[in-house]
């Protein structure tokens, strides 16, 4: 290889705004919400909610409310860099696009000319657009001619996906969200929507204000904050969801709730899965048992079920995450073809999707067992199809590698180079530590990524720059098959490209044609028009996914495109018509027409918890994170919900594995293990823990949960089971506790265990450490890299105590400071967070620095609880004392809490119910 | 008067030995509670009346006028129907004959005797001390020497980095005069500061104009007819038109060693400040209770109510020790500190730094109680220290938010 090329040292972005308002698609969630975001001449952008988005009505929870927070350059991958020399310790240099290029065109060409096609993969995202995700598509499949393509959304959905096939025939989500509200009662299986889809949340939320009979029922085996507005919470074990759902078709079908009709015209399957679901439960009470779920409840909730025509069960990663995720899926179909209830407004099942294009992804094809358009790769006839619309000269015959299996064939060698877009595979997937083996070995990983510093950037060959949120265009489909623009309004920052164009410049050095796309609507367009070829009847083939109606758009016509539900129907007059829910003809997509019922076998997890490893961990997400917080963990107004991993779990487990709240604990699993500060919400059941998925190597030392997470798929789909992993829990112990809050990053290397968090003007680190500190002073001046000598360095110390705290200020501004105890009884960091903000520290916040709270009392606002507003738990607690408010509409009213997003309702109330209860006793 | 006068009414004789604070408290306290039981006659070496010793440093810094330190009045005596002998040291004691003879020729039958002779300052005994220009600050006439020094000249040498040093110290500075403070040990103020805060007072009084020789062993005054400089051991000397003596006090004990009371580094007292002659009491820097000497105002205070309730015969008070506490009287700098503020084996230190704002604090906990506190910069929460220490309230509950001050610690119980 030749010698890199030198550049001038990074210039100073300097990039010119143009400002004006831009309506696009939130990058989070799978609801899809409409934003609108005002760019300044500075710079800054101001996010609102969009009115006219069908999803959200102009409303937006805190996640996308701080969306501006997170469009700054820190930190950002701005040039393509590579590993010039093949010293693996030294850093990837810049290089140029052409070089990088080249060199990610000639290592994946001549593996395949030595290995053949399935020695390469693409390992993709729920994070990318459509028509980046229909290239790498058609790159893989087509012209390298493997389907060693899979992508993140396998980790969230894949059983949703496999479900609907067995089910209906092709991957087809029957509702829209409309029929959240249209019900009567909604089910809401493995899902805490009020933290996860909290817009569809405060849909639900409003319209059962409006419609108090309207009955809410959450299955889960946590007390989420969805639980606050629940009718019924079934706190069913962890797996068991077939054994509830084959109850309750049991029950249905004994009950005189089978809607003989449409099973007879409309569907297959309805004996043999009545008969599994009967073998197993003799009646509610084996079932109960079976669930760990009080008779009297189940009872309560079939008899509902029965009893409401209109009725949508809603279900999510609590469902899907699992070795029987696929027939948990099919378990909840049953019971909607078993009572007809599908294809009607109000009712049906409803998959809901985590990732903003999760649903776009399974359109294109993205994942290794599907082809293109829906299309299925095992069927010749669909194989031809594609590959005549592509004129592809080597089309994949075989499904490829699912995730976790794919990173075992690279580890093993099968698989010699990949190339990682849009996601973050060593934190995300399960068994997370042989994901980092695997990546060590593999002689290519080439990983597109927006963020410079990520746990798998770090053994990247080559690293691309990729276009951010604000900065790429093309479209995102939501949980609702709506299909929405995602629009442009930042300059290209640095030399970033959009992934469609990195992945057609790499086909095209590959020497494919086809990929000569000069802009992103083109591509759309080929997409649309691949969905509509040879579609329909006369072609032996009727594909429901079909967007002929988008297709030929223009550029104008492109970015005007208005939201819309797949699929389109073209109205006489020539206008365009979206389809809110489908079935409405009861036509289904397998050959016959006819929906298919599943016989699903309950089977519990497939690790099963022993005494070394009593208890099981259960993973998901917290309210104001995203993922692997590469976007979120920028924004400060999201850092302070909840600032550090946790481990979640019962009072009484702590008791017996001898951990403490508010102290660190090592949760260990056979693959892994990890360290999180143990936690009592409350809403935990005894034998089960809760650890969120989002802290990683960057934000934290030591709480990488994919690393503990068993790799067990289930069988159909593929996807892991995030939800339950035998792990035990033990003290981590340490001789102190702290934190710092900093302008500047602290030396930690004599720092045990830390987890960084993003303040306003100041980073944020809990730490703790195991070897006793015998100099506070010196050790503290030389963690924040204070020379004491002449600084203004104010100090507290409690010798024998252990308690040492010091504040470092300069010109009159704090500039720093580090907390120590040996027990983690630290003081609020609320308010010193605050002073970052002052340019002069007055004399009387100067007294209160080393007490780590203001002299005065009652400025202390607590722990953030509605992140729209900064209202900490101190203040509303305080509110509701003083002024005697019982309901959040008058903390709305008082404090403008829970005003905004409604993602803090939920925590509002259980305040108030606390509050309650303590001046009852 | 001759000796052994009856009084009009018969009744029993008190003599007072000492015009200073210690006995003229004591006498207060007596007549608080009997005013009528004693003919009382008092005798002091000073031509003045009773004044407050403490406030000589203010009286020096020109704070203060004489008037303004005066204690008791020729009046209030002639009220209380005291028989004041101003300027005329009592000479001897004749416990045999209970009978106590001043320099001028008084002799005065006691049926109680009280001693309160004070103490003496302590003088280097290096060549040269006897010269003039060399003196001590313990009365009024010091001062007037020190003031007539700093009317006329320049350089004075100050011995001894004490409290009594840094006030007299500053008083000439205030005066005009250019000042060396010298101490032989490494810190100012040993008694009553730790390190940090003591560097923190000499950086203050650095600022202010003084300036120090610490570790600095005195050899010799050195002058003909009048001091011109001080020698160091180590051969260096600096200029000195006057040389101010605070090296420590000496417990003045003279008259009681000749009267053959038993003393040991002072006149050794019980709890109800008796000495080892039933008829004789002894209060202030004279005595020694339970091998501990005095020299702050606090303690003696106390003593005096003791034995003031004893010489009443309402003798059930006993005398017992309690922490002091100290508060250096220079302008600009605020110093307080109290109890045993270096600690022992088993206690435990609170610190609070801000240098740049000139504030240090630390409190001394043993168990669950404050011993001893030290604060420089900010010494409001003193008196709430030592009150605490003084009464040895439980802080356990506090621990935390002590520091930060009594407010704070209002707040939060």
């Amino acid at each position: 290889m030749k010698s890199a090329p030198s550049f001038p040292l990074l210039p100073a972005e300097k990039l010119s705004y143009k400002p004006g308002s831009t309506l696009t698609t939130c990058p989070y969630c799978g609801v899809g919400c409409g934003v609108r975001a005002t760019l300044h001449s500075d710079g800054q952008v101001d996010i609102a909610g969009d009115e006219s988005h069908a999803s959200n009505y102009g409303r937006l929870c805190v996640k996308g409310s701080a969306l501006g927070e997170t469009v700054d350059l820190d930190g950002r991958l701005l040039y393509p860099k590579m590993r010039v020399e093949a010293d693996a310790t030294q850093p990837l240099q810049r290089v140029s696009w052409d070089a990088a290029l080249d060199q990610v065109a000639h290592g994946f060409r001549s593996i395949i000319e030595q290995h053949g096609p399935d020695s390469v993969a693409l390992y993709v995202s729920g994070q990318l657009l459509t028509e980046d995700y229909y290239i790498a598509n058609k790159l893989m499949k087509g012209y390298i001619g493997s389907a060693n393509i899979d992508t993140n959304s396998r980790l969230c959905m894949s059983s949703a996906v496999a479900g609907h096939k067995r089910a209906f025939g092709a991957d087809l989500v029957p509702v829209c969200y409309e029929d959240l509200e249209l019900a009567d009662l909604v089910v809401l299986v493995g899902s805490n929507t009020a933290w996860c889809h909290p817009i569809l949340f405060q849909r639900i939320a409003r319209i059962k204000e409006t419609r108090p009979q309207m009955k809410l029922v959450v299955i889960d085996p946590r007390r989420t904050a969805t639980c606050e507005l629940a009718d019924l919470h079934l706190p069913l074990k962890a797996g068991s969801d077939v054994w509830l759902f084959n109850g309750l078709l049991s029950f249905l079908a004994r009950n005189n709730a089978i809607d003989n009709n449409f099973v007879d015209t409309s569907t297959n399957g309805m004996a043999a899965a009545l008969d599994v679901a009967e073998s197993g439960c003799v009646d509610h009470g084996a079932v109960a048992k079976a669930c760990k779920l009080d008779p009297h409840d189940l009872l309560t909730f079939y008899e509902w079920f029965a009893a409401h025509e209109r009725t949508v069960t809603a279900f999510s990663q609590g469902v899907n995450q699992s070795s029987s995720g696929t027939d948990k899926v099919n378990s909840i179909i049953n019971c909607h073809l078993l009572t007809g209830r599908i294809g009607r407004p109000g009712m049906g099942p409803f998959s809901i999707t985590g990732q903003p294009n999760a649903m776009g992804g399974r359109e294109v094809g993205g994942l290794a067992n599907m082809l293109a358009a829906h299309m299925e790769l095992e069927n010749p006839q669909h194989r031809q199809t594609v590959q005549d619309f592509w004129q592809a000269p080597r089309m994949a015959e075989r499904p490829g590698l699912k995730a976790v299996d794919l990173f075992h064939a690279i580890e093993s060698g099968r698989v010699k180079a990949v190339w990682i877009i849009a996601t973050n595979p060593v934190v995300s997937l399960p068994d997370a530590d042989q994901v980092q083996r695997a990546l060590a070995k593999c002689e290519l990983v080439v990983v597109s990524d927006i963020i410079e510093k990520t746990d798998t950037n770090a053994f990247a060959h080559v690293l691309l720059p990729a276009l951010s949120w604000g900065e790429k265009d093309g479209t995102v489909t939501s949980s609702e098959r709506r299909i929405s623009r995602q629009r442009a309004f930042l300059p290209t920052p640095g030399e970033a490209r959009a992934d469609w164009q990195i992945l057609c410049q790499v086909a095209q050095r590959m020497g494919f044609k086809g990929f000569d796309f000069a802009a992103v609507h083109q591509v759309f367009d080929e997409h649309a028009r691949l969905s509509a070829y040879r579609n329909g009847d006369a072609f032996g083939q009727r594909r429901t996914f079909n967007l002929s109606g988008l297709s030929g758009l223009d550029q104008k016509q492109f970015d005007a495109m208005a939201p819309v539900q797949w699929p389109l129907t073209t109205l006489a007059s020539g206008d365009k018509r979206g389809t809110p829910r489908l079935f409405a003809d009861r036509r289904f997509a397998h050959p016959d027409g006819k929906a298919r019922f599943i016989a699903t076998v309950p089977r519990g997890p497939q690790y099963a918890t022993d005494s070394d490893y009593p208890l099981s961990l259960n993973t998901g997400r917290v309210r104001d994170q995203w993922h692997t917080m590469t976007r979120t963990g920028k924004s400060p107004k999201l850092a302070d919900h909840v600032p550090e991993s946790f481990v979640d779990m019962h009072p009484q487990d702590a008791l017996l594995h001898g951990v403490r709240e508010g102290m660190l604990a090592r949760i260990s699993s056979r693959w892994g293990e990890m360290v999180a500060r143990v936690q009592h919400s409350g809403g935990i059941a005894r034998d089960s823990i809760f650890v969120p998925i989002h802290w990683n190597g960057q934000s934290a030392s030591d709480a990488r949960v994919g690393a503990l997470v068993n790799p067990a798929v289930d069988p159909v789909s593929g996807e892991p089971e995030f939800k339950h992993t035998p792990v035990r829990v033990e003290e981590f112990r340490v001789a102190w506790y702290g934190f710092v809050l900093s302008r500047s990053r602290p030396m930690l290397d004599d720092v045990t265990h830390w987890t960084r968090i993003q303040g306003r003007r100041f980073n944020r680190y809990e730490l703790a450490g195991r070897s006793p500190i015998s100099e506070h002073s010196t050790w503290a001046a030389a963690l924040l890299g204070v020379d004491t000598a002449d600084a203004d360095w104010l100090e507290y110390q409690d010798v024998s105590a252990g308690i040492y705290r010091a504040v470092h200020v300069v010109d009159d501004r704090i500039d720093a400071c580090v907390f120590l105890s040996p027990r983690p009884d630290l003081p609020s960091r609320a308010w010193l967070a605050s002073l970052f903000g002052k340019e002069k520290l007055d004399d009387a916040d100067r007294i209160g620095l080393l007490l780590g709270q203001p002299i005065e009392k009652g400025v202390d606002t607590g722990p953030t609880v509605c992140s729209c507003f900064g209202i900490g738990r101190n203040t509303i607690c305080d509110a509701v004392r003083k002024q005697g408010l019982t309901n959040v509409a008058q903390v709305t009213a008082c404090l403008k809490a829970g005003g905004n997003c409604g993602s803090c309702v939920p925590e509002i109330k259980k305040l108030l119910s606390e509050i309650l209860v303590e001046e009852g006793a | 008067m001759t000796a052994g006068a009856p009084s009009i009414a018969n009744k029993p004789v008190l003599a007072v030995i000492g015009n200073g604070m210690a006995g003229m408290r004591t006498v207060e306290e007596l007549l608080k509670l009997a005013p009528d039981l004693y003919d009382i006659t008092v005798f002091g070496a000073e031509p003045h009346g009773n004044y407050n010793r403490i406030l000589l440093s203010p009286l020096l810094a020109g704070d203060k006028s004489i008037d303004d330190i005066m204690l008791n009045t020729p009046e209030w005596y002639k009220q209380n129907g005291i028989t004041l002998h101003a300027g005329d040291p009592v000479t001897g004691i004749d416990r045999q004959r209970r009978i106590v003879r001043s320099r001028a020729g008084v002799a005065l039958r006691y049926d109680r005797l009280l001693l309160a002779t004070g103490s003496k300052p302590f003088i280097l005994p290096v060549p040269g001390h006897q010269l003039p220009g060399v003196i001590a600050f313990r009365d009024i006439q010091d001062v007037e020497t020190m003031l007539n020094a700093a009317r006329n000249h320049r350089h004075a040498v100050v011995i001894g980095g004490g409290l009594l040093g840094l006030e007299a110290a500053n008083g000439l500075l205030r005066q005009g005069m250019d000042v060396t403070v010298v101490h032989v040990m490494d810190s100012l103020m040993e008694r009553q500061l730790d390190k940090p805060a003591a560097l923190l007072l000499k950086t203050a009084l650095e600022q202010k104009g003084l300036r120090f020789l610490l570790n600095a062993q005195t050899a010799e005054i050195v002058g003909e007819q009048q001091v011109t400089a001080v020698r160091f051991k180590d051969g260096s000397d600096i200029p000195a038109d006057l040389v101010v003596m605070t090296a420590g006090v000496r417990p003045n004990i003279e008259l009681a060693q000749q009267a053959g009371l038993h003393c040991e580094r002072a006149i050794v007292v019980d709890d109800t400040l008796q000495t080892y002659d039933p008829r004789i009491y002894a209060v202030g820097e004279c005595v020694q209770h339970r091998l501990a000497t005095f020299g702050l105002v606090a303690p003696i205070w106390e003593q005096a109510r003791v034995c003031g309730a004893h010489l009443a015969g309402a003798g059930h008070r006993r005398y017992v020790q309690q922490a002091t506490a100290t508060k250096l009287k220079v302008t600009g700098v605020d110093l307080y500190s109290a109890g045993d503020f270096i600690g022992s084996e088993g206690s435990e230190d609170l610190v609070l730094r801000d240098p740049r704002r000139g504030i240090y604090k630390r409190l001394v906990i043993k168990g669950p109680h404050i011993v001893g506190a030290v604060l420089y910069g900010d010494v409001k929460d003193g008196p709430w220290y030592f009150e605490l220490i003084q009464q040895r309230i439980d802080i356990s509950g506090l621990r935390s938010q002590l520091l930060f001050g009594q407010a704070l610690c209002a707040q939060a119980a």
